[in-house]
């Protein structure tokens, strides 16, 4: 398979899970997301792999819980309502450290809101967005490409730290076509000797849990996630930076909206502005210190998203001292044209250093 | 004449002392699945998911693989199991509140897609792990924490029968409901669980067994009180019995 | 190069799908595209677009606002679109469709194109406008070689919907020599 083929960036996730060796998916019809349920009820049949439709995504995120648990590589995919309804299995996976992915091809929220692209759900992706002190690895591709080879880094990943991993997209992407390079290798799953399989005769039996009652314990498990997280900070931060020398102002933006940032820096150059690009791609474990290095070098931050401002926080958080930081927000399925992006950019080149403050 | 031992603890059942509530009948549950487990010689390819409430203790007391799952999921979790390893015996543990509440939609499910595990289900009529609470299960009138003047179906609905309702769905194979509170009934309740291990060793689809159980705890009354009052209550609402028992694998 | 078209128009028109052969052959021209569709409430009856974006280079924003070309199969889709065309773009209408007079855009010298006659007329199938279009288009914009895109059309369908591929041909030709010709004429 050396060709390249166009492909929806829903079927391109879909065949990077079965690439990766995925062959369990349960799941619930919601739109934007449903090419992806429908092309696999086909796509795993075809190599022997379970596919459930299930009553409700809270079914779904559990039966998941228990492939995972059972050893096998699955996964689930849905949209903000129904991302939200997983939470508590997410957080159930994350305590009990089972690995799994889970989709959100985003909507509009909060609430029903709508089906266009939006990336309002940063916030519940990177954050945990269940209860409890956890997070799960999120990546956010910006191509179809992307889609296709994400998937399998995040079974990876997930594998690695035995942690849920979480791909976020939108329907830009997962509508979108573009060409694809599929790989040859099947991946293979590790073994995993801390799986559930029944307990053979003289070993013994294991337990897969989140509870931990007794004084301590809850306080060690806390702290023994705490170390994952560290490590995937240091090992398993992924980003993608195309900086200038003598960058006048830095582009951060992530997901389908760098897109239109990407579209946004061609033109800039081409009026012969210094302008640099970053776009974290693991946006937890966030690339921070990447962040940090490249806002040294140009002072100046202008961070373009869809949604009123939430990876906003981590840009904030992690910029160098002194730099100033404007924020481009488009929420509610708007999108920032690459002239509306390079018009603010402009602007901040122009302007002293305003520290801090947002453009609605 | 040479002594011969007749009864001893069921080998999956580990050497733990339970903390169960004295009268409480967790603990016979605990020692049927055991034997179930041990005759089958299955221990080596049995997984318990228990769900939330007094079922946590199972964690600790049978000497199986064990799989946690949020409350109300375990079917949905059993289900993720048994669709990985087909060849294994999958059984849930559940109580009032965790099947017949929060997690009616994932066992009806279960159950209606004819999964081929084992649902036990603990009925005592109260949420016992917090506190006594009005369960879907708790009868009319019956007074709890949580309804102080008596279950009253205008406020409250009436109590569910489970077993009835499962019953009625193409997907199960078996369905029934036994007591604990004598030693008639834990003899039925014996054969029913290993007639539910039995029929999922063979592939038949969903079985489900119901226990009527006493929370005298919760119940405020002693476990002598308690178990007179499942007699004179409990069983004229919940009665036994074997509500199906399908002979084939499937419907078709 | 870069080239970003918007096709619209109704459902059911067959807007998505010749939207798909254009990026298809764009991809066997070993160039960058991108194909984004933008569906109406509903599947049928509803209106339908989808923008193709193609490039020599690593391809941004897989939407535009500035296209360079606009295929419109629709009078709603021409007064939506026609007006945000690029100064010198293209703009291919159905005629058969579209009323001429809502064409606003003198300065694209649009060459009035009947598609559905010339389908039904020239080609045999009325069901072939669309692919009258994209020939045109092709005519008009020379973004991608029509070798390209009949190469795609024979590798683009299978079984029972390859009997058609015949009259997808001289379709697509059939537009292009109406758009050439048009142009042509208005020098």
């Amino acid at each position: 398979m050396s060709e390249r083929q166009m492909m929806k960036g829903s079927v391109a996730l879909a065949e990077g899970a079965v690439a990766a060796g995925c062959r369990y998916y349960f799941g619930y019809p919601i739109t934007p997301q449903n090419d992806i349920p429908e092309y696999l009820s086909v796509r795993l049949a075809e190599v022997d792999g379970v596919f459930i439709q299930a009553e409700s995504e809270i079914a779904s995120i559990n039966m998941l819980l228990g492939a995972a648990a059972a050893g096998a590589r699955a996964m689930t995919s849905s949209s903000g309502p129904g991302i939200s309804l997983m939470q508590e299995g997410l957080s159930y996976m994350a305590g009990s450290e089972l690995p799994g992915l889970a989709v959100n091809i985003t909507r509009i929220g909060p609430g029903l809101g709508g089906i266009a692209p939006s990336q309002g759900d940063y916030f519940q992706a990177t954050r945990g967005g269940g209860h409890g002190d956890y997070h799960v690895i999120v990546l956010a591709p910006n191509s179809v490409q992307e889609m296709y080879d994400l998937t399998i880094k995040a079974f990876e990943l997930a594998d690695k730290y035995r942690n849920p991993a979480l791909i976020l997209a939108d329907a830009i992407l997962g509508q979108m076509k573009e060409p694809v390079l599929l790989h040859d290798a099947p991946q293979r799953v590790p073994g995993k000797e801390w799986a559930l399989k029944g307990a053979p005769v003289g070993l013994p039996t294991k337990r897969i849990k989140s509870l931990y009652l007794k004084d301590d314990e809850m306080e060690k498990h806390n702290w023994h996630l705490f170390r994952k997280y560290s490590q995937m900070r240091e090992e398993d931060t992924m980003v993608e930076a195309d900086l200038d020398e003598g960058m006048e102002v830095l582009l951060v933006s992530f997901g389908s909206c760098s897109r239109m940032v990407q579209s946004a820096v061609r033109m800039a150059r081409d009026r012969g502005l210094k302008v640099g690009y970053i776009r974290p791609i693991s946006l937890f474990p966030f690339p921070g210190d990447a962040l940090r290095e490249a806002s040294e070098k140009a002072g100046k931050v202008l961070t373009v998203e869809m949604n009123t401002g939430q990876m906003w926080d981590d840009v904030r958080l992690n910029l160098a001292p002194g730099c100033s930081a404007r924020l481009l927000a488009r929420p509610g399925g708007g999108i920032p044209t690459p002239g509306q992006i390079l018009e603010e950019a402009e602007k901040m080149i122009k302007a002293g250093d305003e520290v801090a403050k947002s453009i609605c | 004449m040479k002594l011969q031992k007749v009864f001893a603890r069921p080998a999956s059942l580990a050497e733990i002392s339970f903390h169960f509530c004295p009268g409480c009948h967790h603990g016979i549950v605990h020692r049927l699945l055991g034997e179930a487990i041990d005759t089958y010689g299955i221990r080596e390819k049995t997984i318990g998911v228990p769900g939330v409430g007094c079922c946590v203790f199972l964690y600790d007391y049978l000497d199986i693989d064990v799989c946690e799952a949020p409350h109300g999921r375990a079917p949905a979790v059993a289900t993720g199991f048994k669709r990985v390893l087909p060849r294994n015996v999958v059984f849930t543990y559940q109580g009032d509140g965790d099947l017949g509440a929060i997690g009616m939609s994932e066992v009806v499910h279960t159950a209606n897609r004819g999964e081929n595990i084992t649902v036990i289900f603990v009925n005592n009529g109260v949420y016992g792990m917090t506190g006594g609470q009005m369960a879907p299960t708790t009868l009319l009138g019956q007074q709890t924490t949580t309804s102080a003047f008596g279950r009253d179906f205008h406020r409250d609905g009436y109590p569910i029968r489970m077993t009835e309702m499962l019953a009625t769905l193409e997907g199960v194979a078996f369905a029934a409901r036994v007591t604990l509170h004598n030693a008639a009934g834990v003899k039925k309740a014996r054969k029913a669980v290993m007639k539910a291990f039995e029929m999922q060793l063979n592939n038949m689809g969903f079985t489900f067994v119901e226990f009527i159980s006493a929370c005298p705890t919760n119940w405020r009354l002693s476990p002598e009180e308690a178990t007179a009052r499942i007699d004179d209550e409990v069983l004229p609402y919940y009665p036994l019995g074997i509500y199906k028992e399908r002979k084939s694998p499937d419907y078709l | 190069m870069y080239y970003d078209v918007i096709l619209s128009g109704f459902g059911g028109q067959g807007i998505l799908l010749i939207g798909d052969l254009l990026a298809h052959a764009a991809m066997l021209e070993g160039l960058h595209v991108t194909w984004m569709p933008s569906y109406g409430v509903e599947m049928r009856g509803g209106a339908a677009n989808c923008t193709v974006v193609i490039s020599s280079e690593k391809i941004g924003s897989p939407i535009t606002d500035e296209p360079c070309g606009l295929i419109a199969m629709s009078n709603p889709s021409l007064l939506k679109f026609q007006g945000k065309v690029k100064k010198e773009g293209l703009m291919v209408v159905n005629t058969s469709l579209v009323d001429s007079q809502l064409i606003e855009r003198g300065d694209l010298g649009t060459v009035p194109l009947p598609a559905n006659e010339i389908a039904y007329q020239e080609v045999g199938e009325h069901k072939m406008a669309n692919i009258v279009m994209l020939g045109a288009f092709l005519a008009g914009s020379g973004v991608v070689s029509m070798e390209k895109v009949e190469e795609t059309v024979d590798s683009f369908f299978e079984g029972g919907k390859r009997k058609n591929i015949p009259l997808m041909v001289k379709a697509l030709r059939r537009g292009f020599q109406h758009q050439k010709e048009g142009m042509e004429h208005a020098g």
